[in-house]
């Protein structure tokens, strides 16, 4: 049987970030911008000669042949190798051959990935640029789709890039493991920045679906790889994957095939991924063990009882408790209106008006809306002006129209 | 914004003769009230709670256990929360579940 072709797309994707990773590995991240461009060049090889010869049985083989020699050539070539990196590179190596030490197998992809997902997580560069460089050197991401996913354009992106790299000269940052009593600390960062990759993607403001999606299972990827090392595969780790699965399995259901978000009373839940879900469960099993409870071990539990159509007390109450001790480790205002959510559902409509009365969010429209949603049929009057509130604070047509269904809902008062 | 500990006072923990549904209700009505103070973004950190047991010391070496008969109102824990003056603290108080339990909230600002 023949294997599906691949586009050349795809195995950027694929084989970019180990490239990168592996070059990176042997001649130092302050060269990374030159292990960028090999790799880029390999393409660019690849894509000519396959166009004219077709693609070879091994297309990943073919670009990693290419790649070492176009690296070597470059690096013997180039001054920079025997004023610079030689000295380094024979101290820490003794005198490998080159062509020896540019070693793309398996192991170490695996190995130079990981170590570069921590050179790129370290706490000396600015977090938004994390994620940009997260996204171009460990997924493969091109500018543009970074500029898209970030809602930004390219020159912005590429001023960011610039500067991480720059960091990560300066910082002397290292492709290395941090020793054993750092690794707890600095995989938070790195579990930080996989779970802002895929809040990026989940929550993010682009319109483009596959982009979202795209940068979901890369986040998921990252986390993964870290469950393959004793070290990194944490319960904290496992809690993340967890929460990524359970979100991710309802990805399909959100949006209506005309584009329109599907809230989650109202999704269809056939289109809920369940291996997905099972996978979710899988790892928030693993994710028990030990005794620190992290924001993603509660989070995870959040999401797999969203994963639970029914409308339960016990559901309810579950991720009432679950809310309050979130927000005893984070604040956030849509964590705080979640859990107000959740009191409604667990505690009735009364208590929740109580509690949603102190939250002030002024400026948040989702405020307004669930301050509307608590007053109907208690003071329908209040309901229509927090909606009205709602509606002069939403952003979107689509959001307008929704909370202007809310108001006509609202049956007209009798007063006089 | 400014630092305050909530300190919980009851005359009785009877917490033993408490039924399992019981004591989850009791759990649940401190959760929520300190979810609902964390919700504001005014919740600091949990402080801790007392164990019921302990020992007082007295000038010339007088030791006594407790209960301590003294102290109409034992404490029993405090958490710490945010707020812009100690009048916004105090509102913060109202619902503690130890108000149920004849018991009281003493507010104080934590010195920095």
């Amino acid at each position: 049987m023949e294997k599906e072709p691949v586009s050349l797309k795809q195995l950027f994707k694929q084989e970019f970030s180990k490239m990168v990773a592996v070059i990176s590995k042997l001649y130092g991240l302050q060269h990374i911008e030159i292990a960028e461009d090999i790799v880029s060049e390999t393409f660019l090889v690849a894509a000519e000669t396959w166009d004219t010869k077709g693609l070879p049985p091994n297309p990943a083989a073919w670009l990693y042949t290419v790649a070492k020699q176009k690296t070597i050539h470059h690096f013997r070539r180039n001054k920079i190798f025997d004023e610079k990196v030689r000295p380094e590179v024979t101290a820490r190596h003794e005198l490998v051959e080159d062509a020896d030490a540019l070693n793309f197998s398996q192991e170490n992809i695996k190995d130079s990935q990981l170590q570069m997902l921590f050179a790129v997580c370290n706490p000396a560069i600015a977090s938004e640029a994390q994620i940009g460089l997260a996204l171009r050197i460990l997924c493969g991401f091109g500018i543009d789709e970074i500029a898209e996913a970030f809602l930004s354009n390219k020159e912005t992106i590429n001023k960011r890039l610039f500067r991480a790299k720059e960091k990560l000269r300066t910082e002397n940052i290292k492709m290395e493991l941090p020793p054993a009593q750092e690794i707890t600390q600095r995989l938070d960062n790195v579990l930080h920045i996989i779970y802002l990759l895929f809040s990026e993607g989940y929550y993010s403001q682009t319109q483009n679906e596959i982009l979202r999606q795209d940068l979901c299972v890369e986040a998921l990827r990252l986390g993964l790889m870290l469950t393959e090392y004793d070290k990194t595969n944490l319960p904290k780790t496992n809690a993340l994957i967890a929460l990524m699965c359970f979100h991710a399995s309802r990805f399909n259901a959100r949006q209506s095939p005309e584009g329109i978000p599907v809230l989650y009373e109202a999704q269809d839940e056939t289109l809920w991924d369940q291996s997905l879900i099972h996978q979710g469960i899988h790892f928030l099993q693993l994710s028990a063990a030990g005794n620190e409870v992290t924001s993603y071990h509660l989070e995870a539990r959040i999401a797999y009882w969203h994963c639970r159509k029914e409308d339960t007390p016990e559901k309810w109450e579950e991720i009432l408790q679950l809310y309050n001790s979130l927000l005893m480790i984070n604040y956030s205002p849509s964590v705080a209106l979640n859990r107000t959510f959740a009191l409604y559902k667990a505690n009735g409509q009364a208590a929740a008006l109580i509690e949603a009365e102190k939250l002030k969010l002024e400026n948040n429209h989702f405020y307004f809306i669930l301050l509307g949603e608590l007053y109907k049929n208690i003071d329908n009057k209040k309901a229509r002006l927090n909606f009205q509130k709602a509606w002069q604070l939403a952003k979107t047509d689509t959001e307008k129209q929704g909370i202007q269904a809310q108001i006509d809902s609202i049956p007209d008062e009798h007063t006089h | 914004m400014k630092e305050f500990a909530l300190l919980f006072r009851q005359s009785e923990y009877a917490y033993d003769k408490l039924s399992a549904e019981e004591y989850q209700h009791l759990h649940k009505n401190w959760q929520d009230w300190i979810g609902g103070i964390a919700a504001q973004g005014k919740f600091v950190n949990k402080g801790s709670r007392l164990a019921l047991e302990g020992k007082v010391l007295k000038a010339g070496g007088v030791v006594t256990d407790g209960p301590f008969v003294e102290i109409r109102e034992r404490l029993g824990g405090f958490i710490v929360v945010m707020a812009d003056s100690l009048e916004e603290a105090t509102t913060l108080a109202h619902g503690c579940p130890a108000l149920n339990y004849s018991g009281s909230v003493e507010v104080r600002e934590l010195m920095q």
